[in-house]
């Protein structure tokens, strides 16, 4: 994924105009409107599976293993994106497995945002030892391969959810750290600190009043992106078994279970992985179009 | 009772970072209430360094070796933490160099400039409002119900600049400390900024320090100057005296250096080398330092 280090010749737009004024170049950004519309509908699709699922997706009926779907011959009226080989309805299976997705997006993004840019502040604005010791902290954890670091910790912590967020958050919190320290640096050398200074504010006020509010714009791209990474972590460690018991669906455990059985029906392989896709593209396109409407030298 | 507002005392320091090197070499000066002084000098002269003294806010990179900053008798460099921040931005200010980054840009305008005034003065929301209203009038911006509203973005650098020299003097400091001012600025507009700190000054009987490194700004702003190479002080004087009737050869060769208006094809006269041999050989440095 693209790295957003923004040096900022000009600064970024301030976020507590919040009302109409950054909302407004915001719905200008085709790429906000249409990923942020995507994704507000799967959300909605998440919150609300249980009334939208044509089927239990648990139920299974082997009587009507492996049936394509509608738009094939022998479809089997009702189970519109075809059965996997239990009989469970694939439609409704995807449509639940967003639920994990999202789950996993949300607050593994949101709680690596937090440690990282806890950590990105101190090392970045406190400079000295809180940097030295931040920055060998992140060289060290940046030095493990994130997949196999991952697998091995959900393998030591147990399978489950709580485990895939934790494992997703002590290894991306990096990813935070790095950014928000090289921004807040970069802001911190900008004369409206020394101004800041010279009224004799605190440095804490200056950090969390003056300087956050500036990083913040490079900060809600980065959340964005960070929740399409999620979700393909979990969907990888779905796929190898290591996230949920195969009965809650996911992508990544629907994909896998497709795997064995593309020659009998690749629906149950392909529309899963179409939903991965889709959602994982909407994020990244979401954080790029954010970065882009919030920043005001691109905007121009 | 004829104490300087400022008095400035065999002032040394050394940058930690570059192997001990000085940066001030036993710098002297006093400033009386109400007067205009100009620093100047080339990159690395000392100016700005003087400034952040001043201002208490030395990086941690230049480390004082001597000597004394006395603000109306207190020294500055001894004076306690807490007694420090409570001076400034109160009784000394400062106007930054680059509009464009003096301004917090995630911040209203009301919010940057009421910030002094209710830090230090205590003022509650509607009567900070009121000030600044008075303040944006009193420097000559049109609208300033708008202009509050607004982020610094949305404004001109020459507006900009208008705010931070309202904003500098909105506590009537007896000190405010001109960072280069009209560096970032074109030529029309540095003229109006000039004007407008002259007049603020004057309307508040404010002493001003001016850093800058230009002799045509000097002229026009200034009561005194002090001129520095290398860290040292080469010629301290009045103005009109100093631009008239340089004493030391590096002013002459300075004022020399300078475009003349009334000679437009005379081409520029570079500041000779022999000069630069003859200062450093009188500060007592082995090579030209930038």
């Amino acid at each position: 994924m693209a790295e957003i280090v923004t040096t900022t010749a000009d600064a970024p737009v301030p976020l507590r105009s919040l009302p109409m004024k950054t909302i407004k170049p915001l719905l200008r950004e085709p790429r906000v409107v249409i990923a942020g519309g995507f994704l507000i509908l799967l959300l909605l699709i998440a919150i609300f599976a249980p009334y939208i699922a044509p089927k239990d997706p648990l139920e299974q009926d082997l009587m009507l293993g492996n049936m394509p779907p509608v738009t094939s011959p022998g479809a089997e009226p009702g189970y519109y994106l075809g059965t996997d080989d239990l009989g469970r309805d694939v439609l409704s299976r995807v449509l639940y497995g967003s639920r994990i997705a999202l789950t996993v997006a949300f607050v593994a993004a949101s709680l690596s945002a937090i440690i990282g840019t806890l950590m990105g502040l101190a090392a970045g604005w406190y400079g000295g030892w809180a940097d030295r010791i931040i920055s060998r902290l992140v060289d060290i954890w940046m030095a493990f391969p994130p997949v196999l670091l991952s697998v091995l910790l959900v393998a030591v912590l147990g399978s489950g959810l709580h485990s895939v967020i934790a494992a997703i958050v002590i290894i991306d919190w990096t990813r935070f750290c790095r950014v928000v320290r090289a921004e807040t640096m970069a802001q911190a050398r900008l004369d409206y600190v020394m101004a800041a200074e010279t009224i004799g504010f605190s440095r804490s006020h200056i950090l969390w009043r003056e300087i956050l509010p500036n990083v913040a714009p490079v900060l809600i791209a980065l959340v964005s992106l960070e929740m399409g990474i999620a979700v393909i972590v979990e969907a990888i460690l779905s796929f190898v078994g290591l996230s949920l018991s195969s009965d809650i669906p996911t992508w990544g455990g629907m994909i896998a279970q497709g795997r064995q059985m593309i020659h009998q029906g690749w629906w149950v392989f392909v529309f899963p992985l179409i939903a991965l896709f889709a959602t994982v593209l909407a994020f990244n396109q979401l954080g790029n179009g954010l970065r882009k409407a919030l920043d005001p030298v691109m905007r121009r | 009772m004829t104490q300087p507002l400022v008095a400035i005392e065999g002032l040394s320091a050394i940058s930690t970072r570059d192997g001990g090197a000085p940066v001030l070499r036993d710098v002297s000066l006093t400033l009386e209430k109400g007067e205009v002084r100009g620093l100047v000098g080339e990159s690395g002269a000392g100016k700005s360094t003087i400034a952040k003294a001043l201002l208490g806010i030395l990086p941690s990179t230049v480390k004082v070796t001597g000597g004394f900053i006395r603000f109306e008798g207190r020294d500055l460099l001894a004076m306690p933490r807490r007694e420090l921040s409570d001076l400034m931005g109160r009784d000394i200010t400062l106007i930054p160099q680059d509009p464009q980054t003096a301004l917090n840009p995630a911040r209203r305008i009301e919010a940057q400039l009421t910030d002094g005034l209710r830090l230090k003065l205590g003022m509650g929301k509607a009567a900070a409002h009121e000030r600044a209203l008075q303040l944006l009038d009193e420097v000559q911006i049109r609208n300033p119900e708008r202009v509050l509203n607004a982020y610094p973005h949305e404004l001109s650098g020459g507006m900009r600049q208008r705010i931070l020299i309202a904003s500098a003097f909105a506590l009537n400091p007896k000190l405010v400390v001109a960072d280069e001012p009209t560096t970032a600025l074109d030529v029309t507009v540095q003229k109006e900024i000039l004007r407008l700190i002259r007049r603020m000054q004057e309307a508040h009987g404010t002493a001003v320090i001016f850093v800058t490194h230009d002799l045509g700004v000097v002229a026009k702003i200034c009561d005194r100057v002090t001129l520095l190479y290398a860290g040292k002080v080469i010629e301290d004087g009045a103005t009109a005296d100093m631009l008239t009737q340089p004493k030391h050869i590096y002013t002459s060769a300075l004022i020399a250096a300078g475009p003349r208006y009334d000679r437009p094809n005379a081409g520029l006269e570079p500041v000779p080398e022999a000069v630069f041999r003859q200062l450093r050989a009188e500060i007592g440095i082995a090579e030209r330092r930038v």
